[in-house]
């Protein structure tokens, strides 16, 4: 199986890739990290990591000709699994707020919008580790207990038109949605490769789809 | 909910884990990469490497030893210590550093704080903040704690919130090494003042500095060294003691 994780030189994805390749390192997995439009298509598996602004990320992603619409075509019309990690899931929405307004890539109909900080009693960035409440089951929870513990960096939150997409919440200042699934595209706010055991599972699970 | 965390720091000399006390006098406690694997393994919530003698000798040793745990450890990784261009958090970060703390360059140029937290976002650009008391006051300290600046640590800490600073690590000089516990005041005054996260450093003697630094000092991550290092206590000790005095950490 190949699995490629998008490298669209926006952020930091050493993690990402550390992690896939611990997890795949007795499987029959090839982890690939690459932008070349031909091996993301004829992937098994995808994953879009993201990590600064929505627009910072949406602007990378623009930046290598044809990558929106090879990723488009693989989530929407080819349907194999994807996962979208951080920014990666919040630019699934339709509009990202963060600097500016910004068009998303539209897979789950939603916005991505700034946490309520309750006028600065809750400190942003959401950082650390928090419990996931699981609101529906998946197969990305296997051997995953309600409550576990993932980390978390974010400021913004991705909230989906339809809430039947919605897997996983955290709280903090009010319940935010961490994990979506739709149909074959999947998302974590958290960060699985730094979320220890449970975040390798979270990958493992991911693979094994 | 939010947990607390954890974070036991590793001074890490030409590639080997050391701990100062008051910066000087220092001893060798090890391989860093193997220690940074018993600390994740139990239970670390973060890791942190502080490079300390990288402002005037040869980096690359800190580069391979980042390098090698971020393909162990499972956990955020932080590191700091003689950062100072764009360049230098490129690198690191290519290593498998999630966060870089920035000291000395973020006091001599904000503007390094206010690019890197654009180019690479907020949430791996770290800003230490080493004070020093006098009179009412916090005054900075850059170079290990080696240079006074004159510059109000708390008007400073404003600041860098405003540049784009995600977390701020912010180390008592005068607590450093002295295992007399934070400097409450100091912790209290800067995650009062801004609205990001506050790392409290320097001074943990005992399990119960560290709930001052949370509880008191508003700090929503305390940092230790040597009670973790020379097994006074293990981090699940620290994190059962919280626990029981009504802190909550991820257990």
């Amino acid at each position: 199986m190949n699995v490629s994780i998008v490298d669209y030189k926006s952020g930091n994805i050493s993690s990402v890739i550390n992690s896939f390749k611990e997890v795949a390192q007795n499987k029959k997995v090839r982890i690939e990290v690459t932008s070349d439009l031909n091996k993301i298509k004829s992937s098994d598996k995808v994953v879009l990591p993201g990590q600064g602004s929505f627009k910072s990320c949406i602007d990378a992603l623009n930046t290598i000709n044809g990558l929106v619409e090879t990723l488009d075509n693989f989530a929407i019309n080819i349907k194999k699994p994807l996962l979208g990690i951080c920014v990666g899931l919040q630019m699934f929405a339709d509009v990202g707020y963060e600097e500016i307004e910004t068009k998303g890539l539209g897979w789950i109909p939603g916005k991505v919008t700034k946490i309520n900080n309750q006028n600065g009693e809750y400190k942003l960035p959401h950082i650390g580790w928090n419990e996931i409440n699981i609101v529906k089951e998946s197969k990305i929870f296997k051997d995953i207990e309600d409550n576990s513990h993932m980390y978390f960096v974010h400021s913004y939150e991705f909230i989906p038109d339809d809430k039947n997409v919605i897997l996983a919440t955290t709280n903090y200042s009010s319940n935010h949605v961490c994990v979506v699934e739709k149909e074959n595209i999947f998302g974590t706010q958290f960060h699985p490769e730094k979320s220890d055991k449970t975040g390798l599972k979270i990958i493992n699970n991911f693979i094994n789809l | 909910m939010l947990k607390n965390r954890i974070i036991p720091c590793l001074d890490v000399k030409n590639g080997r884990v050391v701990k100062g006390i008051n910066f000087v006098d220092l001893k060798d406690a090890g391989d860093p990469v193997e220690q940074a694997k018993i600390y994740s393994d139990g239970g670390a919530d973060e890791i942190c490497f502080l490079d300390i003698t990288a402002s005037n000798e040869n980096r690359d040793t800190i580069y391979e030893v980042v390098e090698k745990t971020s393909k162990k450890c499972f956990v955020p990784l932080t590191v700091g210590g003689g950062i100072r261009s764009i360049e230098d958090i490129n690198k690191l970060l290519n290593c498998g550093a999630d966060k870089v703390s920035i000291n000395t360059a973020a006091v001599q140029n904000s503007k390094v704080v206010a690019d890197s937290s654009k180019k690479f976002g907020s949430q791996c650009i770290v800003v230490a903040i080493d004070a020093k008391q006098n009179g009412k006051k916090w005054e900075i300290f850059t170079h290990g704690g080696r240079n006074s600046t004159g510059i109000d640590a708390i008007e400073y800490a404003k600041k860098m919130e405003e540049c784009g600073a995600g977390e701020l690590l912010v180390t008592s000089m005068d607590r450093d090494g002295t295992q007399v516990g934070y400097d409450i005041k100091l912790m209290s005054k800067i995650s009062s003042k801004v609205n990001i996260p506050v790392i409290a450093s320097g001074g943990v003697g005992n399990l119960n500095h560290l709930l001052e630094g949370i509880k008191l000092g508003g700090a929503s991550a305390v940092l230790a060294a040597s009670i973790f290092h020379y097994g006074k206590h293990s981090i699940k000790e620290a994190k059962e003691y919280l626990d029981s005095k009504g802190i909550p950490v991820r257990i």
